[in-house]
């Protein structure tokens, strides 16, 4: 005993036998006999005094884990496909991983302890799940180049639009593209962000620079609008605009829905990031005699600028693949509509949209390839996103810091995050 | 302004002069700053009534004609001498998807904001972080195209042999044999969806616990999952509790990835993993423009009950979220 006391890491593979053999001459040996006969002998220590360590994984863990999870294969392959008579890798996937962990849990708990078991389990569950999401999220990418780039007739899919689309005739793809999808896209989108992200700023600065009367309830109006339904605001604009004959369907028109769901967001992170601008910087120019809208238009933005962009690229990355606003506002349409502010206009999403509808694989071909060209999209704005996320600026380094870490999926949910840090 | 002349006071020194007050007179190209500022966030609000406003106006017709019978009818038969409409069975399918997204994704999102914020060696958390804020920017149109083209024929024999075996379950009961386009296969796809939303606040509240209690947790022996148990899940009940509601928000509103996948159909059952159902945002993106004026007014209304509904969840879970993360409820 004294031995192992001295011994101080031992490893996983010494430790755990010699806990286990302890506890059993403990339990059947003549020493628990001498134990109860005697009580004021002193009390034999239950447990070894070398701790189990959290951090300590090793090759008995390992062995462990590998031989829970060929039993539970086993016993669930017997059970599923032999007893129950069953197909379907999904639940067989399931059902396997339920029983593999049951089995670590029994396993662990027999071989080392019960609270080190649970702790392993826990661990399996955690890594798991996250390589289950992160897995997932390459798999959706990956999947949608497989299913797009072989069918792509790369000299027509970015000059033709739809006009000769006949799907009957199986060299169309050679003839057809999604030119009109782009175009409508970009136009949707470049619009929406040249007049949102202006009011976006202006109410991030209201909300943190200004202040004053009302704060508190813009707020909270804009934290209630981040989760406004995308398909909420694209009827909004229809009933208010197109309804009553004010635009026709036009991408202009979802534009302005698109602005319904990029401002509240942009807004958001736009906050946060001012929020992590030094006050001795305000201050500063303050003291020297700035005008207000100086000291933010020089001092503020320009120091908070990687966020701000960030936010703005990531703002534009959640709403190029807005489908559900563009039903009601763009309308969609197969032919080139270079004309922002009327007739119906296309867009990659509604182009996915209308073609995987279609009981037809040239359509459906083409979905795919719509679908691909958004996700190319999407990816380069997320990548640019990071890559001025990371750019080291004049921010404080915990400003830094947290700006980076915390705000890159914020624009992407309902409602982004209220005060992430302390203030200076 | 004032909270930047707002010098420390030191009191009691007769040496140290009073601090100077500035009168609080705003230069005219202030003023115009600050109106054009003011104005943009007054702006947001009035968007935000005239949202609810219009909403609710050019769909008070149909809501008009049958009352509230449209609460608890349902179709969209708008043409016909006897027009049926309502929402009732869409705001069924709405919740029935939303809660299996929440039973499917919460847990993998609280699992994996746990992995990010406790369990991932520091070379990899920032590449992970990328990696599941990725899964937020994917287009849902992409994951409904995904979950047609991929997941729906994987999920269809799940779906049977939890029929088969756990008939007992309401819920996993079958009336009618085919089971894909279902509101399970749909709840299934948000609840990935809702993934990294709920997971980036869970990992932001609980890497705001402190250090030192985690600290003095693994110091008193207690193994990684101890330590979790006690400090980190207990810090951020609040922020969980509200991360999911802001994902059941976001389950709620989910339009196309679920219109891609429904069947559609009008029937209130339990019954989720059979073919049809619909929700609401389903019902307005599918029939938009096929059933006539009424029709119109039909969808514009329940558009209205849809934005209210999730104003009401994402306020209560906004306000949840700013309370734990301000540190309330937590002795320190």
């Amino acid at each position: 005993m004294s031995t192992d006391t001295d011994m101080p890491t031992a490893p996983p593979g010494v430790l755990i036998p010699t806990t286990s053999a302890s506890t059993g001459t403990a339990r059947t040996g003549p020493v628990t006999g001498s134990a109860a006969a005697g009580p004021p002998s002193p009390p034999k220590p239950r447990r070894l005094p070398t701790p189990i360590r959290p951090g300590d994984f090793g090759a008995t863990d390992i062995t462990l884990l590998a031989a829970a999870a060929l039993s539970s294969l086993a016993l669930v392959w017997v059970v599923f496909y032999q007893l129950t008579l069953l197909s379907g890798g999904l639940g067989f996937l399931v059902c396997w991983y339920l029983t593999f962990l049951a089995l670590t849990w029994i396993g662990m708990s027999q071989v080392i302890e019960r609270q080190v078991a649970t702790d392993r389990v826990v661990g399996v569950l955690v890594v798991s799940a996250a390589l289950l999401v992160v897995g997932l999220v390459v798999f959706i990418v990956l999947w949608v180049a497989f299913k797009a780039v072989p069918h792509i007739h790369w000299g027509s899919l970015f000059t033709k639009d739809q006009k000769s689309l006949e799907l009957a005739d199986p060299n169309i793809l050679n003839h057809v593209g999604i030119l009109h999808a782009i175009i409508g896209t970009l136009e949707q989108v470049l619009v929406a962000a040249l007049l949102g992200v202006p009011v976006a700023i202006a109410t991030a600065v209201f909300l943190n620079e200004v202040g004053g009367r009302g704060v508190k309830l813009v707020r909270t109006v804009v934290t209630a609008m981040s989760g406004t339904p995308s398909v909420v605001a694209g009827i909004f604009i229809y009933s208010m605009l197109i309804l009553t004959h004010v635009l026709t369907y036009s991408g202009f028109a979802a534009s302005l829905a698109l602005i319904v769901i990029l401002l509240p967001s942009v807004t958001r992170v736009v906050e946060e990031v001012l929020r992590v601008v030094p006050g001795g910087l305000r201050e500063a120019a303050l003291a020297l005699g700035a005008p207000q809208w100086r000291t933010v238009w020089s001092v503020v933005l320009p120091t908070a600028r990687s966020g701000v962009v960030t936010a703005v690229l990531l703002g534009v990355a959640r709403i190029v693949g807005e489908t559900a606003p563009l039903l009601f506002t763009a309308f969609g349409s197969q032919i080139i509509n270079v004309n922002e502010f009327a007739h119906p206009q296309g867009a990659l999403p509604l182009a996915i949209w209308v073609e995987s509808r279609e009981a037809n694989s040239i359509a459906i071909s083409l979905a795919f390839q719509a679908a691909f060209v958004l996700m190319s999209i999407v990816l380069i704005l997320f990548v640019a996103a990071r890559i001025f996320g990371r750019t080291k600026g004049k921010k404080s380094k915990s400003a830094q810091r947290q700006s980076e870490d915390d705000f890159m999926a914020r624009i992407f949910m309902p409602i982004p995050m209220e005060k992430v840090g302390d203030e200076q | 302004m004032s909270d930047t002349i707002d010098l420390p006071r030191v009191v009691s020194d007769e040496a140290v002069p009073q601090p100077l007050v500035l009168p609080e007179d705003v230069s005219a190209e202030d003023q115009v700053f600050r109106w054009g500022v003011r104005l943009a966030g007054y702006g947001v609000l009035v968007l935000l009534f005239l949202i609810g406003l219009f909403l609710f106006l050019q769909g008070l017709p149909a809501f008009r004609r049958i009352g509230f019978r449209f609460f608890t009818s349902s179709g969209f038969d708008t043409l016909g001498r006897h027009p049926v409409y309502g929402v009732a069975a869409s705001l069924v399918g709405t919740i029935e998807v939303a809660s299996v997204a929440i039973v499917v994704g919460a847990p993998v999102a609280i699992a994996t904001a746990l992995f990010l914020s406790e369990y991932a060696p520091a070379w990899s958390r920032r590449s992970l972080i990328a990696l599941v804020d990725l899964a937020a920017a994917i287009p849902s149109i992409i994951y409904g195209l995904w979950a047609v083209f991929e997941l729906q024929d994987n999920v269809v024999g799940f779906s049977t042999w939890l029929s088969r075996h756990l008939a007992f379950v309401p819920f996993f009961k079958v009336t009618s044999p085919p089971l894909n386009a279902s509101l399970f296969i749909a709840g299934l796809v948000v609840g990935l969806m809702i993934v990294p939303i709920v997971a980036s606040i869970c990992r932001e509240v609980f890497s705001l616990a402190p250090a030192g209690e985690r600290e003095a947790a693994l110091a008193l022996g207690a193994s990684r999952w101890q330590m979790i148990r006690s400090v980190v899940l207990p810090f951020g009940r609040g922020g969980m509790i509200g991360a999911v509601m802001l994902g059941l928000g976001r389950a709620l509103e989910e339009t196309i990835a679920v219109a891609i996948i429904l069947g559609g159909a009008f029937t209130i059952s339990p019954h989720i993993l059979q073919h049809g159902g619909s929700t609401i945002s389903q019902l307005i993106a599918v029939n938009f423009g096929s059933g006539g004026q009424l029709g119109l007014q039909d969808l514009l209304f329940c558009g209205f009950v849809l934005f209210v509904l999730t104003l009401v969840i994402n306020l209560a879970a906004s306000a949840i979220v700013n309370r734990s993360r301000s540190g309330a409820g937590v002795d320190l």
